[in-house]
């Protein structure tokens, strides 16, 4: 860094403007399984949670044996692991904390993601070596904050969502500090942090990984007047709901990358391996080809169609441009359908016979158009012919969830490569 | 036994005499523009007279700069503390670090008040942020009574909790209401209702009127009942606790200089008498709910109540 205020974005290399400073596609992990997909699909960095401390007490948390494995599987692609430890703690969370962290700096990753001062000054002090990120749960939304977690020493800085593009560029000039910013996923619709509506209405602390997303329900308008109450949703109106669309920023992914943004991340610890390979994929792709060649860089409709197989609610840009219209949020409506459902996952694939075996995730049979996909191969669609089980028996579908079956595939195909169905 | 002191949140200047009869110690007051939630909007022409006004009568006046800050707002932040500091204001309430940044270059040395609402959990937090400058925490309201009077017992800091009244429990910065109304085609409507505090949101299935507002902070949702300890106060008493709190957004002057009323009376029973106070303080906790609306009944918060993660 050398104290320079903007880091080198790019160079002229054989007449051509290149981006040198390719920011980090950090994706999340919610089991080794998934942290193992979203570095293969091209992950620089992914972030999981432990066992104790994060905001997704239903995630498939990793105990510190994992997180070791987790790590090393990480290095042997150059990527980086960080440790979500962002709840706000009570008195009663303090207890244990240092061992915690301890572990977690045994495991050897590279940063943890902190809200709470109580955790960083205690990563600090018995975890030195560990990076400390401030989470979007400290609602950070202006250059004076940034400012003040910088002077603290901290690593890097997760915006909070409702944090504009040109904020961004204010915060980058004011202050030398790593940028994080969400790029793709579900969202709050409050300052994360600052909504309790879990506490009151179902007893469970959302700051402390239990939010049952209340935010996502119905509810009627009503007004009062001189203790009167007149009904504002009427019979046969859509409800009141707060419900915000997912987040996509893939269009503004050449915006992002000018302003020196440092990492890019997505959302959801709790979404399937697929939906993890597909979005990893296709960000992967476009931060790629714009840093190759910025100046003849294009949105391809492709990646917004291949966005489309696994999202399973309307995207928006949400706050990048500015505050979010009523057509960024669901009303009358609590999602959709992706248009793919994830089928299978290759186990193998036999180049003598091309013969693919495959683990079963939802059901196909013989007939089915499906599509290939993964980290290394151009995606193609083909009919799927005669499936047969492990011991060669033929089957006339595949049923069964994890099932092994086998059947001929018109391209090569490797290990951890997706089959999906348009639906 | 130390007399903690009684703060509330006055909704003009005139209220703040009738306040001070009724017994308040210290006033919580500020502008939409820099704080959040207040029962009244207080220019700086009103904040330099309701600190004369008080001061005369050896009260305290705090104002609220707690807002969440974007870039636009952090830029004149060393005015307004700058601005407080002039006004002589008793101390600064504020949960954004970039206040803590405008002090140091603004007003160096002024007293904070550490109160970012729903973030305030454990007392460790607390003594950090003394370290960088408040000398008083005021405590999320989603705490137990226990782990109040560990937070206060392990404090280097004052502490302050509320006692009545409704709290936040929802800060969005998008126009929520007006996106409803936008969505169901009714556009007149959000100009008509625009600064509208009479709406709720109904939550059939808890039977919950949970009140909904819009301001320039975004919009806020707010609890379905008032929190009221009233019978409750004597352990926090005696652990020390230095400041209760009323709050009164959304509530008339007339409800809360009633409330203030009950409460003087109650802490100064709590530390003068206390074998009085336990004698009274059911009549008090009626006297309390007989000022309720109806669909606003009287709970205790989270004092007592479990929650799980």
């Amino acid at each position: 860094m050398n104290g320079l205020k903007n880091d080198h974005l790019s160079e002229i290399i054989d007449g051509k403007r290149v981006i040198v400073k390719k920011p980090e596609l950090l994706a999340p992990a919610g089991t080794l399984e998934k942290l193992k997909i979203a570095i293969r699909y091209g992950a620089d960095a992914v972030y999981i949670g432990g066992q104790e401390y994060g905001l997704r007490s239903n995630a498939g948390n990793f105990t510190f044996d994992e997180m070791k494995e987790g790590v090393a599987f990480a290095k042997s692609f150059g990527a980086k692991v960080y440790v979500t430890t962002n709840i706000f703690a009570h008195n009663e969370n303090i207890e244990g904390l240092e061992d915690y962290l301890r572990g977690v700096g045994e495991a050897g990753v590279t940063g943890i993601i902190v809200a709470d001062p109580l955790i960083i000054e205690t990563c600090r002090r018995v975890a030195p070596n560990v990076e400390v990120h401030l989470s979007t749960q400290q609602s950070l939304s202006n250059w004076r904050a940034v400012k003040y977690w910088k002077d603290e020493g901290l690593d890097r800085v997760v915006l909070a969502r409702e944090t504009t593009g040109e904020e961004m560029r204010m915060m980058k000039e004011k202050v030398d500090i790593e940028i994080e910013t969400f790029i793709h996923g579900a969202m709050c619709i409050a300052y994360s942090g600052r909504c309790v509506l879990s506490n009151h209405m179902t007893a469970r602390d959302s700051n402390r990984g239990g939010c049952c997303q209340s935010c996502r329900w119905d509810y009627n308008l009503v007004e009062m007047e001189d203790g009167q109450e007149t009904a504002i949703t009427q019979e046969g109106d859509s409800p009141f709901a707060m419900s915000p669309k997912d987040l996509r920023l893939l269009q503004s992914i050449p915006g992002l990358i000018e302003l020196g943004i440092d990492s890019l991340k997505i959302e959801g610890r709790m979404k399937s391996i697929h939906y993890v390979a597909t979005v990893v994929g296709v960000y992967r792709k476009v931060i790629d080809a714009y840093c190759a060649d910025p100046e003849n860089f294009s949105i391809k409709d492709e990646w917004l169609e291949e966005l489309e197989k696994c999202a399973n609610r309307p995207a928006a840009p949400a706050f990048f441009a500015g505050t979010p219209g009523a057509d960024e949020q669901l009303f009358g409506v609590h999602g959709k359908k992706a248009s793919h459902d994830f089928t299978g996952l290759v186990v193998d694939y036999n180049e003598t016979t091309q013969m693919v075996t495959l683990q079963q995730r939802n059901f196909f049979r013989p007939g089915d158009t499906v599509e290939f996909f993964g980290p290394n191969m151009s995606t193609f669609t083909q009919t799927v012919g005669a499936i047969q089980d492990e011991d060669g028996n033929e089957l006339d579908a595949a049923r069964h969830p994890l099932q092994i079956v086998q059947f001929r595939v018109e391209h090569p195909v490797s290990k951890d490569d997706m089959m999906r169905k348009g639906l | 036994m130390k007399k903690p002191e009684l703060l509330v949140t006055p909704g003009s200047v005139a209220e703040i005499r009738k306040q001070i009869e009724a017994g308040a110690d210290a006033f919580l007051i500020g502008e939409q523009r820099y704080g959040l939630r207040l029962a009244g909007e207080f220019s700086r022409e009103d904040i330099k007279e309701a600190i004369t006004i008080a001061h005369e009568q050896g009260k305290k006046v705090y104002v609220a700069v707690n807002a969440i800050f974007h870039n636009d707002i952090a830029n004149e932040l060393d005015d307004y503390v700058a601005f407080v500091k002039e006004a002589n204001a008793d101390a600064i309430v504020f949960g954004d670090p970039a206040v803590i940044m405008a002090v140091r270059e603004a007003a160096p040395g002024f007293p904070l008040h550490w109160s970012p609402e729903t973030i305030a959990t454990n007392y460790y937090t607390a003594n950090y942020w003394g370290k960088r400058g408040a000398v008083r925490a005021v405590l999320a309201r989603e705490l137990s009574m226990d782990a109040v009077i560990e937070t206060k017992e392990q404090a280097d800091i004052q502490i302050e909790v509320q006692v009545h009244g409704m709290t936040c429990m929802f800060q969005s910065k998008r126009p929520l209401l007006g996106h409803y109304f936008e969505y169901m085609g009714k556009n007149l409507e959000i100009e008509k209702r625009h600064g509208a505090q009479n709406m709720l949101l109904h939550d059939e299935e808890r039977s919950n009127k949970y009140p909904i507002y819009e301001d320039a902070n975004g919009t806020h949702i707010m609890s379905p009942n008032d929190m009221c300890i009233i019978d409750e106060l004597q352990e926090m008493v005696e652990a020390g606790i230095d400041s209760f709190k009323i709050d009164g957004v959304l509530q008339t002057e007339e409800y809360r200089i009633a409330t203030t009323t009950l409460y003087r009376k109650a802490i100064d029973l709590c530390v003068e008498n206390p074998d009085q106070y336990e004698e009274e303080k059911e009549d008090m906790l009626q006297a309390a709910e007989a000022l309720q609306q109806e669909h606003r009944p009287l709970d205790s918060g989270f004092f007592f109540k479990e929650t799980v993660y």
